[in-house]
């Protein structure tokens, strides 16, 4: 019997992106309904009644939410191709540790830098460039954080450079000149193309960035 | 697997719930470990040095190499040692293992400690109206003895802030955040956890938390 996978999802989301490129690495076929969040579906609702978002993964009829919950299950699911974790232990629980810092402390940051006012803006953006620094050592010599190939950390990290990009307009960050090595990391990362086919257009996020920022009356330094 | 020659320790504090969890899961397997109290109003070298990027506790010592993350210790372990395994083998639900741990870490723990630690009464309403909505998600979920089914899984293991320092918060707060006639089943969930054999000998001696947690919040409402 072949499996049915739906994935629930929305194109600008970064946590929709994770699963998209999680499922592309490991080659999986899908069907993929686009949700729209000011007015979602029953099926999201049935199957997401806790939180009410997206991404929400239904493998024959049965629902897994939270995205990088959703990428650990697509990992133990096809554990026979692409890992996504490593084998062993200790560096599975160092992945899950720095995929987390992203979930948390990357994701608090980046709201700030995201929706500070003018005055907050300087210190916001200093300590999120300060967070991504903390992760290129981490990273460190590897081509990617999982080593040799994608991994957790790379899957969840990565949709936020679209997010980053589109907001260099809007303040006083420029990624390229302060992170250079995030940079040369997100640029690997997007010549796979599980990766580049999974993340929107970048223009597309900049027009969508410019629209939220509007609704929810944020002023920007920039031109 | 473990052997004598196993380097292993904890740093924590006792009756913190995020260390509870580690030591109830260490229990269940039986590994015996050196536990390395802190005091987090002055942090251990050794502290900083295991956890810099959060200096927090739980931290899990194997051989020298640290983990950090109650929940992340917690799978370390299980994956390190096989026996009385603690989350399920199957991948759907071991995912909803997951999901529900971490439920309870961000709507239960949070709401809960902001509706203890305030003086604010709409902060408190709000607060404890957001642990009542999770609590009722959990209460609707329970169906066996344990959310683990017949003995102790993970869910279990995260949700021991529930069976043991909420009621303490309610106590000291007089609040209502944990009703037992209005959750009826979490309430029967709780009494068989901190009873159940493991759980009971890992359980910090509830009197010196409950003072502990009564002095910070005499301390707050002193403050206002």
């Amino acid at each position: 019997m072949e499996d049915e996978i739906v994935l629930l999802d929305f194109w600008p989301s970064l946590f929709g992106a994770r699963v998209r490129i999680a499922l592309a690495e490991k080659g999986i076929k899908y069907d993929s309904k686009e949700e729209d969040l000011r007015s979602k579906s029953p099926l999201l609702l049935q199957m997401n009644p806790i939180y009410k978002q997206i991404p929400v993964l239904i493998h024959n009829g049965k629902p897994i939410c939270d995205s990088l919950i959703v990428v650990q299950y697509i990992e133990d699911v096809w554990n026979d191709r692409n890992p996504l974790l490593p084998s062993a232990p200790y560096h599975r629980a160092q992945a899950r540790f720095w995929a987390d810092y992203v979930e948390k402390k990357i994701f608090e940051l980046w709201s700030k830098v995201w929706t500070s006012k003018r005055e907050e803006q300087e210190v916001a953006e200093k300590e999120f460039i300060e967070a991504l620094k903390l992760l290129e050592d981490q990273l460190g010599d590897k081509t990617y954080f999982g080593g040799d190939n994608l991994g957790f950390v790379d899957i969840a990290l990565v949709p936020y450079y679209g997010w980053f990009k589109a907001y260099e307009t809007f303040g006083n960050l420029n990624i390229e000149s302060e992170c250079p090595k995030f940079n040369a990391w997100v640029k690997r990362c997007l010549q796979k193309e599980s990766v580049s086919k999974s993340l929107p257009n970048q223009h597309k996020i900049y027009e969508f960035s410019v629209e939220l920022r509007k609704k929810l009356g944020i002023e920007s330094v920039g031109i | 697997m473990a052997t004598n020659k196993e380097e292993l320790s904890l740093l924590g504090v006792i009756g913190s719930p995020f260390v509870c969890r580690v030591q109830i899961a260490l229990k269940l397997k039986g590994i015996e470990y050196k536990f390395l109290q802190e005091n987090m109003a002055n942090k251990s070298e050794l502290l900083l040095k295991y956890n810099p990027v959060h200096k927090k506790i739980p931290v899990f010592v194997h051989n020298e190499k640290p983990i950090a993350e109650s929940l992340i210790i917690i799978e370390y372990i299980d994956e390190t040692w096989n026996q009385n395994p603690i989350l399920p083998s199957h991948p759907y639900q071991k995912a909803l293992a997951r999901f529900w741990s971490k439920f309870i870490d961000d709507k239960v723990v949070g709401a809960a400690w902001k509706a203890f630690m305030t003086v604010d009464e709409k902060e408190r309403e709000k607060n404890t109206e957001e642990v009542l909505e999770a609590l009722q998600f959990l209460e609707n979920e329970i169906k066996d003895k344990f959310f683990g089914g017949e003995e102790i899984g993970l869910v279990d293991i995260a949700a021991v802030f529930i069976a043991f320092w909420v009621p303490i918060f309610q106590e000291i707060g007089g609040l209502r955040l944990f009703p037992s006639d209005k959750f009826p089943k979490l309430y029967e969930w709780s009494q068989e956890l901190i009873n159940h054999p493991v759980v009971k000998e890992v359980l910090p001696p509830r009197d010196p938390v409950f003072a502990f947690f009564k002095a910070r919040y005499e301390s707050l409402v002193a403050s206002k």
